[in-house]
């Protein structure tokens, strides 16, 4: 099959003819192109989850003070929703707030855009599609037009989530979760888009997984060897994997709820189920059931979430400590195993749901055990960096920073994998504190390591060096400071979920309360709020730094400028459409670097030693 | 599937009709034991349900060459059908084992009831 | 460069890519349907004493759709057969009735959704209730057939039974059955409601796993339908990618049948 390979390629390859604008940047095919889409979209999510939360934010440390400036453009856009803000003396409106429910809505939307519209596609779609056929020596995904569908149907999903701030009564306010009866019964159609989106993004992931795994299983070019893949692609497969079929639960827990909203079945409705008065409904359903669907995809969700972040950091630290990963098939073992065992641990995000003792030491059991896997990964990549000469770069700090934000994030989650310490922290501040260290200074700071890896790649020229340190240090202090409170408030019992951020509930406003807040955790409101802003405007440098580096940024020297041994670099710059020039055959193994007696330091996959 | 020489299909086809008879019996069949009483509700659910497993093992197989498939596919199924079964099983696990000290919600249908009538204001 | 296998087997895994992908989106289906019944057996056993009801739906549709499905399973496997002995004509004849079966299907499918939704559950204000089908309605009455009349707070796996002895009665009685059918008064209802997918929880899983169901036949007859119209054109030119797909959308076809086997049970026999 070679020599037809490389027969094809001469007609497909260098003569490639100009496909016209709609064909190569919106109806593309081409996996590079898709994954680009991917990425831009994706981040455009991003940056509006964050837009969310900063509002979210001021309504937490300054309760009932009108929005500066975006006040109004709040009260335009939601109307009512933005609460009037009198002047106590002159009665003259001097401004919007966030009411309790317009914070629900951004809440819940913040959580939905931030998980389901900006990591998951960025860290799996984007990053995968970009990079996982180039780097199993594929020409392309295994179906080019299922790949462009399933970007589409993403996009389609993800314009209905945006569409649904603009009608009447806003997005949905129950939550990322969207537990039943709460989302039934709160009288908005904002739950109707929320749902509708979610099947449509659901299934096109589903798509997207189908094809991931086709490709690693069909496309691995001659020589790839399953334990020659670099561990990024083992991470996406398993993630693929995850995502095949853990989402079919959640695609039916949307339907039967969609059902619940539109056709007025019960499916989580109890009998008697009493709303201010008796609902009118049928009865006989199963709140339970609802969040049985959910957390079945839910906790595979959180490995969708950072196993992707683990591959890129993976990739990053062996090429710039220019030595092989520590324990690569521990690595790859531990990764099957991770996968396998977040199917059977989904529960214990529902052990205050009266779960009895025996199904919730099984979860319990299930999910000390998972931990297992999950640290031999991150020791693997700490021991990786021992006697390594590392180079420092931009997506090096990132990648070595993902390290310890992750063992924070997974630490602190083990209190909350125990039944009797979880029934203490369940909804409060430690949680958010936990899973945004997984995520944020986690999964994220990989993700923006993997932008700056990969960059030259995409674009043939770095990202500026200095604005990237500037990026992350500011990042990393303000990413810190933001969460870091957040375990303290949380230990101290402030819950989640609060528009006033717990005045409510503080010792000042009720003093006679047991167990009120008291102010200095109070007062953290402020300024984690401040460090989130902060944190927000870090990103400016990198988001200049992004568009500027397409025409401005320094030139690569090579079409492997970091001399890398995988064969994402062992193609042209940018790789034109079928990615590589000639036949590959792969004759090493993933990291192959520092290898004694050979001529470089490093050895690609593709070259005799 | 190894190969599908005219002989081997041939051959196929007459097991795809002997499948065809076994369905449509399976069919007549389940709906006979439906009217059967076997001692209990949950036998005659068993009853029905080896049936139906039956059944559907046979289009399994034999329609979707399952009986010859290669290793790739037997793995993915593998793993499908352990996470469909821990789906299943857990959720009525937890379903069914309620803490001590607590009534389930079958016995006394009011336990989850809020009152009827709203609270005078 | 051409993405590779898409019609030769790949050596190591003697796949080639349409399959793995199908059996990957099927491993998903299983998982699809497979939560669809973990609700179906939750909401059963969590169901009140008396509020689950069996034999609701007539057995004799759904009888003949389950035969449907299978013949229609067995012409797709012997078109794919056909293909391989190189007969294009009996391919076409198998894969038409395939399509002719879905359609059946679908059909028959609809009229058992039209009888539930032309069935009334009337509470009236003296506290009795009603169940009959819909026979004539003006501006101050409403006429049912085979009306079955009980205390209003009767659960309805009860009221399945009695439905069904009427509808047995009236039968025994022959067509001249019309002296039968109840007149009620629009001011005498409380309230009133048909059999759709909210009148209880059965119902609701009944029209939602059917539902789904006849979304995916519909789908799997579409695509065999193109590929016995205007998509059998590539039998001249690449009959090998040609024969692949066949089997692709025939697996597709079985998986929706395998469904139906056991949804055929636990909705109408059990």
């Amino acid at each position: 099959m070679e020599s037809t390979d490389s027969h094809v390629h001469h007609e497909d390859g260098h003569g490639h003819h100009d496909p016209g604008f709609w064909r190569k940047y919106v109806f593309s095919t081409d996996h590079k192109m898709i994954g680009i889409q991917y990425g831009l979209t994706s981040l455009l999510f991003m940056l509006l989850g964050f837009f969310l939360i900063a509002l979210m934010r001021w309504s937490i440390a300054y309760p009932g003070q009108p929005v500066p400036v975006v006040g109004y453009l709040l009260h335009a856009i939601m109307g009512d929703m933005a609460s009037p803000v009198l002047d106590p003396q002159t009665r003259e409106l001097i401004g919007y707030a966030i009411s309790n429910d317009l914070y629900n809505s951004f809440g819940a939307m913040h959580g939905t855009i931030m998980v389901f519209l900006a990591v998951v596609p960025l860290a799996f779609a984007a990053f995968g599609n970009y990079v996982v056929p180039l780097q199993i020596g594929a020409p392309d995904m295994a179906f080019p037009r299922l790949n462009m569908a399933s970007y589409h149907l993403f996009l389609l999903g993800g314009l209905i989530m945006f569409a649904s701030f603009f009608i009447p009564g806003g997005p949905a306010q129950a939550g990322w979760t969207s537990y039943s009866p709460l989302a039934t019964s709160i009288p908005t159609d904002g739950q109707f888009y929320w749902l509708v989106a979610m099947v449509v993004i659901i299934t096109s992931s589903l798509l997207g997984a189908v094809n991931f795994i086709a490709t690693i299983i069909q496309l691995r070019a001659p020589g790839m060897t399953w334990m020659r893949m670099p561990f990024f692609c083992w991470a996406q497969f398993v993630t693929a994997f995850l995502l095949l079929l853990a989402f079919p639960p959640l695609e039916v827990g949307a339907l039967l709820q969609l059902m619940d909203n539109v056709a007025g079945t019960s499916f989580y409705l109890p009998t008697g189920l009493a709303i201010s008065t008796l609902s009118d409904v049928s009865g006989g359903g199963s709140p339970l059931l609802y969040q049985h669907l959910f957390w079945f995809l839910g906790h595979p969700e959180v490995y969708v979430l950072i196993l992707p972040a683990m591959g890129v950091v993976s990739e990053i630290i062996a090429n710039n400590t220019r030595k092989p990963l520590w324990g690569y098939k521990s690595l790859v073992y531990s990764v099957l195993v991770l996968g396998f065992l977040s199917f059977i641990v989904w529960a214990h995000h529902m052990y205050l749901t009266g779960m009895g003792t025996k199904i919730s030491t099984f979860f319990q059991t299930t999910t000390m055990i998972i931990s297992i896997p999950s640290v031999i990964i991150l020791t693997c990549l700490f021991i990786s960096l021992w006697g390594g000469r590392i180079r420092f770069n931009t997506p090096m700090l990132f990648a070595l920073a993902f390290l310890p934000m992750f063992g924070i994030g997974g630490l602190t989650g083990l209190p909350l994998g125990f039944n009797y310490s979880d029934i203490l922290l369940h909804d409060t501040y430690y949680v958010i504190g936990h899973f945004h260290y997984v995520v944020a200074p986690g999964t994220i700071f990989a993700l923006i390591a993997g932008i700056y890896f990969w960059y030259p790649k995409m674009t043939g020229r770095y990202m500026s060096e200095f604005w990237g340190r500037v990026h992350f240090w500011c990042s990393f202090v303000f990413m810190n400071l933001t969460f870091q409170p957040m375990f303290a408030q949380g230990m101290a019992g402030m819950l989640r979920r609060m528009a006033d951020g717990g005045v409510g509930y503080s010792i000042a406003n009720n003093p006679d309360a047991i167990g009120g807040l008291a102010d200095r955790y109070l007062q953290l409101n402020v300024n984690i709020t401040l460090a989130a802003y902060a944190l927000g405007i870090s990103q400016i440098p990198f988001i200049i730094n992004l568009f500027y580096s397409i025409k401005n940024g320094k030139k690569v020297e090579s079409d492997n400028p970091w001399e890398s041994t995988t064969l994402d670099w062992q193609t042209p710059t940018p790789p034109p459409h079928g990615n590589f020039v000639g036949p590959i055959k792969v004759v090493n193994g993933p990291y192959e670097y520092s290898v004694p007696g050979a001529k470089a330091d490093y050895i690609p996959q593709n070259q005799k030693a | 599937m190894s190969g599908h020489s005219p002989e081997e299909i041939k051959k196929s086809i007459r097991s795809y009709m002997m499948v065809f008879g076994v369905l449509i019996v399976g069919t007549i069949v389940t709906v006979l034991a439906s009217f059967v009483d076997f001692g209990s509700s949950t036998a005659n659910i068993i009853v029905a349900l080896i049936i139906a497993t039956f059944k559907a093992s046979c289009v399994a197989l034999i329609f979707m060459h399952l009986n010859a498939e290669k290793k790739t596919i037997y793995m993915t199924l593998g793993f499908t059908w352990f996470f469909f079964l821990g789906l299943m099983v857990l959720t009525i696990w937890a379903s069914e084992d309620k803490p001590n000290y607590t009534v389930a919600p079958n016995d006394t249908p009011a336990v989850m009831a809020a009152p009827s009538e709203p609270a005078a204001h | 460069m051409e993405v590779p296998y898409t019609d030769t087997n790949r050596p190591d895994t003697g796949l080639y890519n349409a399959k793995v992908g199908i059996w990957l989106f099927l491993a998903s289906e299983v998982m699809l349907f497979g939560a669809l019944f973990s609700a179906y057996i939750l909401l059963r056993v969590g169901a009140m004493p008396g509020h689950w009801p069996t034999g609701l739906l007539d057995v004799g549709p759904g009888f003949v759709n389950t035969l449907v499905l299978i013949l229609s399973s067995v012409t797709v496997v012997m078109a794919w057969a056909s293909l391989k002995l190189n007969d294009f004509k009996k391919f076409k004849f198998y894969q038409g009735i395939t399509v002719i079966c879905a359609l059946l299907f679908v059909v028959i499918k609809s009229f058992e959704y039209k009888s539930k939704f032309t069935h009334h559950d009337v509470i009236l204000k003296d506290g009795m209730r009603v169940d009959g089908h819909l026979v004539e309605e003006t501006d101050e009455f409403i006429v049912l057939s085979h009306p079955v009349s009980y205390p209003a707070e009767k659960g309805i796996r009860e009221r399945a039974v009695a439905i069904k002895e009427a509808e047995h009665h009236a039968h025994e009685a022959g067509g001249d059955h019309h002296h039968e059918d109840r007149k009620i008064m629009l001011d005498d209802i409380e309230k009133r409601t048909t059999w759709g997918p909210w009148a209880n929880t059965y119902l609701a899983i009944y029209f939602t796993l059917t539902g789904l169901h006849a979304l995916h036949v519909i789908a799997g007859a579409l695509v065999i339908a193109y590929f016995w119209g205007p998509g059998s054109k590539m039998w001249k030119t690449h009959p090998e990618q040609f024969a692949n797909r066949i089997e692709v959308s025939g697996l597709f076809w079985h998986f929706v049948d395998l469904v139906w086997i056991f949804l055929f049970p636990i909705l109408y026999l059990l």
